[in-house]
């Protein structure tokens, strides 16, 4: 697929990388003139996929976490956060709303968010192996030039 | 994140500063849950102006919150939420739980 422009960062599982990760995404997407809305949007729903890689993915170790950030043609970003920790045994239970393995502390509401920010979330996860979510979303051109 | 509360006539007010995600919902939990319990107020605002970024992990703070309030008689409302703050609100239907009031001249959603 032809694209604009990329990054990819890996770093570990360690909370304190949540800020880190959506800041890293947000400054990557400023390029495409987003509102402040669409930026609160991709901010959040990357803090949310990589809060699951921290909390469900490694829950007791610390592991790795891939995060690449395209623009791919018609002004679409691309985000896709992987990790290599438990995997999801059943997808579309993860995805319902409430729905959470996690602690108290989790409101099982992250791939609902994650959802509705961005235009396209896919889920890909083998138990054992890890899991790979993509998040897409349109911006529209708003006559910058580059 | 910070957390700055004041309470008089039965009115708690915690003034949230700064970023609430998972990395720093176990801190702010206790941060309220002893605020509520030391007051044990009638009434309790989580006041939001200050909050720059909010993600899921927010929402299970301000249940948990809620519910450690009505444990003794009392009620939560969120106040002046940034639009960031309310686009998570509305989307995960906490707005529907949890009275949400944004004061005149604060923040516009």
């Amino acid at each position: 697929m032809k694209y604009e422009n990329y990054i990819k960062l890996e770093f570990p599982s360690n909370s304190c990388n949540e800020a880190m990760a959506r800041s890293a995404a947000g400054v990557f997407a400023a390029q495409m003139d987003p509102t402040m809305e669409e930026l609160g949007d991709i901010k959040t729903a990357v803090s949310e996929a990589v809060t699951n890689c921290i909390v469900h993915a490694y829950p007791d170790c610390i592991g790795k976490i891939l995060m690449r950030c395209r623009i791919l043609e018609g002004n679409k970003l691309e985000i896709v956060i992987r990790d290599w920790g438990k995997g999801i045994e059943d997808i579309e239970q993860a995805r319902a709303p409430l729905f959470s393995t996690g602690s108290q502390e989790r409101s099982g509401m992250g791939f609902t968010i994650m959802e509705s920010f961005m235009d396209k979330m896919t889920i890909r996860s083998r138990p054992g192996e890890g899991t790979t979510v993509v998040l897409s979303r349109t911006l529209p051109r708003r006559g910058r030039s580059r | 994140m910070e957390l700055k509360t004041e309470c008089s006539s039965g009115y708690l007010f915690i003034r949230m500063k700064g970023e609430l995600d998972h990395h720093a919902a176990k801190m702010t939990l206790q941060g309220i849950e002893s605020a509520i319990d030391r007051f044990l107020p009638r009434h309790c605002a989580l006041e939001m102006s200050g909050l720059s970024f909010m993600d899921s992990s927010g929402i299970a703070v301000i249940l948990r919150a809620k519910r450690r309030v009505g444990t003794g008689g009392g009620d939560l409302i969120l106040l002046d939420p940034s639009p960031q703050v309310w686009r998570v609100l509305t989307a995960s239907g906490v707005d529907r739980l949890v009275p949400v009031k944004i004061r005149e001249g604060r923040i516009a959603k």
